[in-house]
């Protein structure tokens, strides 16, 4: 495997007043890599991106950039480049001379600055807005700004702090799509913060889940999804339904589980026999009935609607199951006449297979 | 009945109400007539008396050629410019330092730095003279030769001056984005390439509005002026003090409508740059 470009090694910063932002954290984040550090705000992932940056020092370990400690190197001699929240577009400046910014205070050739603002402009296609001033322009354009300017610079690097959550959804969709061909178009490597989890999924091709200064799964969309090693990262990363359960009997990794509401069930697991278990499950993944199935092997509740929230393409049914716990599922929306046909207060049968579930420990 | 609004108005339309529109009338009437009677006056025939002769342009040449108004008018823009460009950076220095650092006894340093505000000019004035004195700094300055006489002038005009650039500039800082400055030094900047080239222009509509402001202020002054200027040294609102004692004379309105022009012109300048459209940058 290639070395890493970012290598952050045992890092903690600590605030005055004994808040702890990042807790000891260590993650190598490897060449051309679209990174994301994905968690609710508070968890510490843009305190770790700004020690990335050197905005902000850690108060304990070591931050390897290109192979070189440069946890206390200062923000103008990182070979890293950030996008900022509030896009920190310079409102004195035209939008050529925000992109030429970076290269004229390091002393680059007026001529060298002139073609590579070209390129930079070209790039984020905002050639034909290069002499406009910022205050006459979108949100969605001061990003593209912001964007040329950190680009400009070639940096080893780039650093997005949270760079969709100003945008409208519609902008917000092509920015996402604009980035990931950036990222593929220049060949860097892009880590990106966001509490966003569909935008971590969309972009990212490795994603650390952070909560409470730690990071709590480090694995790709699709593992995270489907793979969640905690109860907080399955219900972090889309929706689910948590049932309570105990493991019951064990032999190796065949495991059954008693869940409160549901019985027992067959599942794989490593838990010891009398482990506090919770089964999680996809609303995507369970089926709903009008009549009891017959079929065996499956989990079967019965439930009661009580709010069916349509969203289009798809719909969210949500039913009570006998002993109240609720139950989400989601429903493809696949035939013209439109909806579920259920409303509140219809009796259903919700199944799935156990093999869909997940037992989770935390 | 219950009380209407008229159509097509709001309820906080005030603008068509009676009796604030009388009390708008006497209060421009009272602050204004004087000073569209002295104008006026500059160009009357007749030197004295306050009776309308007709129409001249006499009164400004002859102020213009009136030595000691000259030297008098020189003084006070001497010092007005001088002033200006200390006070500015010491102002704008105060202001950054209020609005960047965190230090013990913080509000009682910015009430302190606001005390030449709110103290009334002649406590100032008569301070300043017994320092002066006492400290013998008045008897050294008053001895060497133009414009370094203006010297305990000088000094206590910036001292009264400062504090005003200060707020100005203080207020424009709190609409600073910090992530301007971080953005700078993550593209590159220095410390001070970033102060320069990111701050300073932010904050130049407030160090040009603080700077007018400070320089009116200057030019104007009298309390304070008269008590610490040396024997030897006449500024002119003090000259005009000097000579109205002895009636009016017409170019003493010249001179004067001149100081509200360049005045008016400051204030203007000020305002335009401190107007919300130059704000929201």
């Amino acid at each position: 495997m290639a070395e890493p470009i970012v290598s952050v090694r045992n890092v903690s910063r600590r605030y005055p007043g004994g808040v702890t932002a990042v807790d000891n954290v260590s993650v190598d984040i490897m060449q051309n890599e679209f990174f994301a550090l994905l968690g609710p705000s508070g968890c510490g992932k843009t305190t770790l991106l700004r020690m990335i940056s050197g905005l902000d020092t850690p108060s304990e370990g070591h931050i390897f950039i290109g192979g070189e400690d440069m946890a206390f190197t200062p923000p103008n001699k990182r070979p890293t480049n950030m996008v900022f929240q509030s896009y920190a577009v310079f409102p004195h400046m035209t939008v050529a001379d925000n992109v030429a910014y970076g290269l004229k205070v390091t002393g680059v050739a007026a001529d060298e600055i002139k073609r590579r603002v070209g390129e930079a402009l070209e790039q984020v296609k905002l050639s034909h807005l290069a002499d406009r001033k910022p205050d006459q322009m979108s949100g969605g354009q001061r990003q593209r700004v912001a964007l040329a300017r950190a680009l400009v610079k070639r940096p080893k690097v780039l650093l997005l702090d949270e760079p969709l959550s100003a945008l409208d959804a519609k902008l917000r969709d092509d920015m996402r799509l604009e980035l990931t061909r950036l990222q593929q178009e220049v060949g860097i490597t892009f880590i990106i913060v966001t509490h966003d989890q569909d935008e971590a999924l969309s972009m990212a091709t490795r994603i650390a889940v952070m909560e409470k200064g730690a990071i709590r799964q480090l694995a790709t969309p699709a593992e995270l999804y489907e793979q969640p090693t905690s109860r907080f990262v399955a219900d972090f990363i889309g929706k689910v339904n948590l049932f309570e359960a105990d493991v019951v009997s064990q032999k190796g990794k065949a495991v059954i589980c008693n869940a409160k509401g549901l019985g027992k069930m067959n599942l794989t697991s490593d838990k010891a026999c009398g482990a506090k278990v919770t089964i999680a499950v996809r609303p995507e993944k369970l089926k709903l009935a009008r009549v009891a199935p017959k079929a065996e092997g499956l989990v079967k509740t019965e439930a009661k609607v009580r709010d069916v929230g349509y969203f289009g393409d798809w719909s969210e049914v949500v039913a009570d199951m006998p002993n109240g716990q609720p139950v989400s599922v989601n429903v493809q929306n696949d035939k013209r006449d439109g909806n579920t046909g259920l409303k509140r207060g219809d009796k259903v049968w919700i199944t799935w297979a156990p093999s869909d579930s997940l037992v989770l420990t935390e | 009945m219950a009380q209407q609004l008229k159509p097509g108005t709001g309820p906080l339309e005030f603008g068509n109400r009676r009796w604030l529109q009388s009390l708008f009338a006497a209060t421009i009437f009272v602050l204004y007539l004087p000073i569209l009677v002295l104008i006026a006056f500059s160009f009357n025939e007749q030197n004295r008396g306050g009776v309308w002769k007709g129409f001249t342009l006499e009164n400004y040449p002859k102020a213009w050629n009136n030595q000691s108004i000259f030297d008098a008018m020189v003084n006070s823009l001497t010092i007005a410019v001088i002033t200006t460009l200390v006070a500015t950076v010491i102002g704008t220095m105060v202001a950054v330092m209020m609005w960047r650092f965190r230090f013990p006894m913080k509000p009682a340093y910015e009430a302190a730095m606001g005390l030449p505000i709110v103290i009334p000019e002649i406590c100032m004035g008569v301070a300043l003279l017994l320092f002066f004195n006492a400290s013998g700094i008045m008897n050294f300055f008053s001895h060497l030769i133009w414009p370094l006489n203006l010297s305990t002038i000088i000094i206590a005009h910036i001292a009264f001056c400062f504090p005003f650039v200060a707020i100005v500039v203080r207020s424009r800082l709190v609409g600073f984005n910090k992530q301007l400055e971080e953005a700078s030094r993550d593209l590159g900047a220095n410390e001070w390439q970033t102060f320069t080239q990111v701050l300073v222009p932010y904050m130049k509509p407030g160090i040009i509005a603080g700077a007018l402001l400070a320089f009116t202020l200057s030019l104007d002054d009298f309390v304070i002026t008269f008590f610490t200027s040396g024997p030897e040294t006449v500024t002119f609102p003090v000259k005009i003090y000097s000579m109205v004692k002895t009636g009016v004379k017409y170019e003493v309105n010249a001179a004067s409508t001149v100081l509200i022009i360049i005045t008016i012109v400051a204030t203007v300048l000020a305002m335009k740059l401190q107007s919300p459209e130059k704000a929201g940058h």
